[in-house]
């Protein structure tokens, strides 16, 4: 399954519905971001713009509020994200090599997509799944008590 | 119902569930229903119950029987031989370490031995989704016995007199807060709770939203009550969705019961809760940056005062209580305020949650009264330090507390003693090193953590931490000098002085709180260019010694190929091209290698 | 669901609640409770240890003998005297029963669960459980 990153009509009819039935917008922007986000999967330039026109707010403001949150990414993330926590349990039981070890086999930085938008890595803090740490989240399904030589085979089911 | 034998808790939290404990359930209600049992026993998912290191676990009632690293795979014979046969499955057993012996009876562990859960008390106990399991266990009485029998002002006496501190990290005295809150006149006041746990490694808060929500809406409704407010609001993280969809689920059904909502238990008193999403921002945690953060603008703190009891959400006088606090509001109004001070310590009463994690054997979320030791919690409850390693030290207070070693051992842990201490409560993040973890590479992951989520509205915050982490980068690559340790104390402190909040006056903690203790480490990094721990790649040498047999596997999983040798002869390590990549070190089975 | 309208009502919901955790909130307390062991394995089952096991638990309900705890166990070794079961009383050692049938079960509810009289049928206990 490709994640459909197009910004199409439907999407944003789909957004400025949610928005018609806000009971009150004062304050909501946060709240419109995260559905922006669920709707685009990611918050490009242009959906940025529309939801500052559409809350009657600043783009400024809207790019400060996305900018400022680390939920809120600008870049589309792969098919395939795979969220390393990096939280102190995770930290003190070797996170940082596992993320290597996910770096040096898909040949990207943690934060970025690779080239065919197939995975991306992303670092999170602390998933609270602390008795599994080291923890790896790729989707719906969790890898815990990760060692490096187990990363080759775990991207071996998503290839 | 009646017909009911036996249950089986299978533990519904997101450490568990992360290791298939769905499937589990899934599992063992079908093979439940094949057997024709599914009358006679009832599977219930419940919330955390706190071990998390032996997730997944699965209990069962009423013999008490505590089956731990459960897999889908093993559910057949749980249901085969102890559900139908009655006979324990040994080899799921939690085993001793001390005594080799198996173990069923959770109550006699080590780990459950010293705890004492008020603010845990239903979790892994009640089915977090169904509102009838909360009242039978005296849910909703509190604020029933507040709304019906207690004036505002007796709620707040009763809670000061209790002596509840914030649990969330200040330790600031709930009871007071909540007057200052009731003393200020307005046509609108809000109840807050923060559930936006930010902690990296602190998981208590999520673990009550998803084992006990009602707990926390309760304790929100009778807030409420005692300040005059009418309308609560739960901040709480986005990335915790399990936490979301039961505390939703919840507050739905203490609506349906009319628990929430107008003329709660025909008293007039009226009080709704809606949920604001947060976005990832660990500063966030402090109540001005939550609130603006709530506003929908960017989550920047402002000097205080005005403190949000004056003004707060929109300018309205608030109430922020941190999920810990609330889940202990209901039990100090039903069992009074003189039982709740006879728990822990005179200027620290009841019990505090601690997340235990790290180098430890025992991961997980245990409740301990105040001024229980370290050594108790580390040894007795927490197993002591994992593969035997030595212990080394205790960061708690996360990002802005310290860390404790050996001599603090025999402390008592409450708010006062662990400032004195040089650390603080924090949330109660408790993550333990050992002997192999480097004390300044330490400093800078919480640096580089507090540097990222610096709000960047303060100069000494934005910039300072940037230098520091800087600096501590400087530290363990072996390229500072002795200057430049003078100068990571010197900006801690003016950053410590001249931040606005607490996210940057705290922020040089675990600089200053290893120094201190582990002064002779910086030195080492700075004089020698060593790393006595062999944590900073920059610094440590493989060196293969006499051990060596010429086996040539080093020489075969070293990635830069710059391992040389004979068969059956002693190999050699080119240091010029060793990316000290430790793999080498990791495969030799003669301990031919030393790592220096 | 209807809404609950005063203190009195929720107390109200709260008794008829009361039985969904009573079940684990004993497992918590078993020490200072009665506790009860059927012996159910096939040989046990057969002679009708199951009729028995539900027998005893709503006729010590009936006797208002609320501090009991009901629960299966595996083969003990008595095949010869099945049903047999296993009373505990707090503090006490444990007996065992043989051949119960429900006007025993009866007797030992009313006898020996109530008032720690013993009665006839007890076997020489020749096994230890493991805790």
């Amino acid at each position: 399954m490709a994640v459909n990153l197009e910004l199409t009509q439907e999407k944003f009819q789909e957004l400025d519905d949610y928005v018609d039935a806000l009971p009150e917008t004062k304050g909501e922007l946060i709240k419109v971001l995260h559905k922006a986000q669920n709707i685009f999967e990611y918050l490009p330039k242009e959906v940025q713009i529309h939801v500052a026109k559409k809350l009657k707010v600043s783009t400024a403001k809207v790019f400060g509020v996305v900018t400022f949150y680390s939920f809120f990414t600008m870049e589309p993330k792969g098919e395939y994200d795979i969220n390393v926590c990096l939280g102190t349990a995770c930290y003190v039981r070797g996170a940082e090599k596992i993320a290597e070890a996910f770096s040096k086999e898909l040949g990207i930085s943690v934060g970025e997509t690779s080239a065919d938008g197939k995975f991306s890595i992303t670092g999170l803090r602390c998933i609270g799944a602390c008795g599994l740490a080291p923890v790896v989240t790729i989707g719906e399904k969790t890898y815990g008590r990760l060692t490096a030589d187990m990363v080759k085979d775990i991207l071996k089911d998503y290839k | 119902m009646a017909n009911e034998k036996m249950h089986v808790l299978v533990c519904g939290g997101t450490g568990c569930l992360s290791a298939e404990g769905e499937e589990i359930i899934t599992n063992l209600k079908s093979q439940i229903a094949e057997a024709g049992l599914d009358t006679e026993v009832a599977v219930l998912k419940t919330g955390c119950f706190g071990f998390c290191e032996k997730g997944p676990i699965v209990k069962i009632l009423p013999d008490n029987t505590f089956y731990v690293r459960v897999t889908p795979e093993d559910t057949e014979e749980i249901v085969k031989e102890h559900l139908i046969k009655g006979r324990k499955v040994e080899r799921l057993l939690y085993v001793d370490p001390d005594k080799n012996e198996a173990i069923s009876d959770s109550k006699k562990m080590d780990f459950y031995k010293k705890q004492m859960r008020i603010a845990l008390r239903n979790c892994g106990f009640i089915d977090p989704a169904n509102i009838d399991e909360y009242i039978a266990r005296d849910g909703y009485m509190a604020l029933g016995k507040a709304v019906t029998d207690m004036t505002p002002d007796t709620v707040i006496q009763e809670v000061k007199d209790s002596g509840l501190r914030g649990r969330g990290g200040g330790g600031f005295p709930t009871g007071l807060k909540w007057q200052f809150a009731k003393s200020y006149d307005a046509d609108q006041k809000y109840v807050i709770c923060n559930a936006d746990e930010g902690d990296p490694g602190a998981f208590m808060d999520r673990s009550i939203l998803e084992g006990d929500p009602h707990s926390v809406i309760e304790a929100m409704a009778i807030c409420g009550y005692a300040i005059g407010a009418t309308i609560g609001r739960v901040y709480i993280r986005a990335e915790y969705p399990l936490a979301i969809k039961r505390l939703q689920y919840a507050i739905d059904e203490a609506r349906n019961y009319g628990l929430l909502g107008e003329d709660i238990l025909g008293s007039g008193f009226e009080f709704d809760i809606e949920l604001t999403l947060g976005a990832g921002a660990f500063v966030c945690g402090e109540e001005t940056a939550l609130i603006h953060s709530m506003e929908g603008k960017r989550g920047e703190p402002t000097t205080k005062p005005p403190f949000p009891a004056e003004s707060g959400y929109w300018g309205k006088p608030t109430n922020v209580n941190n999920v810990e606090t609330f889940a202990n509001i209901p039990v100090i109004l039903l069992k009074g305020a003189d039982w709740f001070s006879s728990i822990g310590t005179e200027k620290s009463t009841g019990t505090k949650v601690f997340a235990l994690a790290g180098k430890i054997n025992n991961v997980g979320l245990i409740e301990v009264p105040m001024g229980t030791t370290l050594r108790e919690v580390i040894y007795d409850i927490g197993g002591g330090i994992k593969d035997g390693k030595k212990f080394k030290a205790v960061q708690t207070g996360g990002p802005s507390g310290g860390c404790l070693t050996e001599k603090d051992l025999d402390t008592p842990i409450d708010f006062d003693n662990l400032i004195a201490k040089g650390s603080m409560m924090g949330s109660g993040g408790m993550i333990v090193v050992d002997e192999e973890s480097c004390m300044p590479a330490m400093a800078k992951f919480y640096l580089e953590f507090t540097e990222e989520e610096s709000c960047g509205k303060c100069t000494p915050c934005r910039i300072g931490t940037k230098r520091l982490s800087e600096l501590l980068e400087l530290v363990c690559n072996g390229k500072a000098e002795m200057r430049h340790l003078d100068e990571l104390k010197r900006l801690s402190r003016v950053i410590k002085d001249t931040s606005l909040c607490g996210l940057g006056q705290t922020a040089p903690n675990p600089i200053l709180s290893t120094m201190e203790a582990f002064w002779d480490e910086y030195i080492a990094h700075v004089k020698d260019k060593t790393c006595p721990a062999g944590e900073c790649s920059n610094l440590i040498k493989y060196v293969i010694n006499d051990n060596c047999i010429g086996c040539t596997v080093c020489a075969k999983v070293c990635p830069v190929e710059c391992i040389e040798g004979e068969r059956k002869q002693m190999h050699l390590i080119d240091q010029d091209e060793c990316i000290k990549c430790g793999a080498c070190y990791e495969k030799c089975k003669f301990e031919a290698i030393d790592k220096k | 669901m209807a809404k609950i309208k005063s203190l009195d009502e929720l107390m109200k919901i709260r008794a008829n609640v009361q039985n969904k955790v009573d079940l684990r909130e004993k497992g918590e307390n078993i020490d200072s409770l009665i506790q009860v062991h059927v012996a159910m394995a096939t040989c046990g089952i057969a002679a009708g240890a199951r009729e028995i096991m539900d027998f005893i638990i709503q006729d010590s309900h009936k006797e208002g003998i609320d501090n009991v705890v009901v629960t299966q166990t595996g083969c003990m070794g008595y095949c010869y005297a099945e049903p047999t079961i296993q009373v505990t009383l707090p503090g006490k050692d444990p007996v065992v029963f043989g051949e119960v049938t429900q006007e025993k079960a009866k007797k030992i509810i009313e006898k020996y669960m109530k008032n720690g009289e013993l009665v006839d049928g007890i076997i020489p206990v020749t096994h230890k459980t493991v805790e």
